[in-house]
């Protein structure tokens, strides 16, 4: 049986899965960040599946996965700043104590 | 043949990878599970005659993203232990599976294009023109630029040492 789109829909959607499950169940806010990581691999895995199953000859799905990469950088970057600031400030990065903003 | 061989192994390590990520209680051990999914997705990429992204994968993602992670997790010295879930682990269970349920449904349920064109490779040289010859994807590279330079002062600014 050969490999087909849906094969890499589904290890997608597992992937995502996990990620999801991490980012909601984890109190480190770096762990946090690398299932946010591993849910946007999911997303440029679909993407890049898309543009070689159903338009393999336009790559349009390839150009939308690079921009997201680079969307992905800049939030990673944006993200660990962050949480070394907290860090410095409280000593801390357990996200169930950081709750300042939370109503 | 070659290629179904691929896909399974790099399929299975990318989610033994992403499975390390949330059940290790080290912190490093945790950070190279990434690592190990990254590559691994990298590789689904190269199977998807995707070569110059498999490539950009690793630049980016083994060779940026994750170094910054374990840089963070020196930083913050929470290295054994920190790991523990919170008390919605049970709830963040349920949606999980619930989302891959309502996912794998929806895709075996669709009846998708499939085109049988054989892809072209190298894709290299067909991104480029892509990106800066025609259709007006150039402004977008150039937003994508003040993006990544914005996020560079923006981190600087945010972590420095007052």
């Amino acid at each position: 049986m050969s490999i087909g789109l849906t094969h890499y829909l589904i290890v997608s959607a597992v992937l995502f899965s996990i990620g999801l499950y991490g980012a909601l169940s984890r109190k480190n806010a770096i762990v946090i960040l690398m299932c946010v990581e591993i849910m946007l691999n999911a997303a440029n895995l679909s993407l890049v599946a898309f543009s070689r199953f159903i338009t393999p000859d336009q790559l349009s799905g390839q150009t939308l996965a690079i921009f997201s990469i680079v969307v992905a950088a800049a939030e990673v970057s944006v993200g660990l700043a962050i949480i070394i600031a907290l860090y410095r400030q409280r000593k801390n990065i357990d996200v169930s104590n950081i709750n300042l903003l939370k109503w | 043949m070659g290629i179904n061989i691929a896909f399974w192994v790099l399929a299975i390590l990318a989610v033994s990878g992403a499975l390390i990520v949330v059940s290790m209680h080290n912190l490093l051990r945790t950070a190279l599970g990434l690592i190990l999914c990254f590559l691994s997705i990298a590789g689904l990429f190269i199977t998807l005659s995707a070569d110059f992204l498999g490539i950009v994968q690793v630049l980016v993602y083994v060779g940026a993203i994750a170094v910054l992670i374990i840089i963070a997790i020196m930083l913050t010295r929470e290295v054994e232990c920190s790991n523990m879930p919170s008390r919605f682990k049970l709830l963040a269970l349920l949606s999980g599976i619930l989302f891959l349920g309502v996912a794998i449904w929806v895709m075996l349920n669709t009846d998708w294009p499939v085109s049988s064109t054989t892809p072209a490779v190298p894709t290299t040289a067909t991104l480029g023109n892509l990106l800066f010859n025609q259709s007006g994807l150039v402004l977008a590279v150039e937003i994508a630029a003040m993006l990544i330079l914005a996020a560079i002062i923006g981190a600087i600014s945010v972590a420095r040492e007052k």
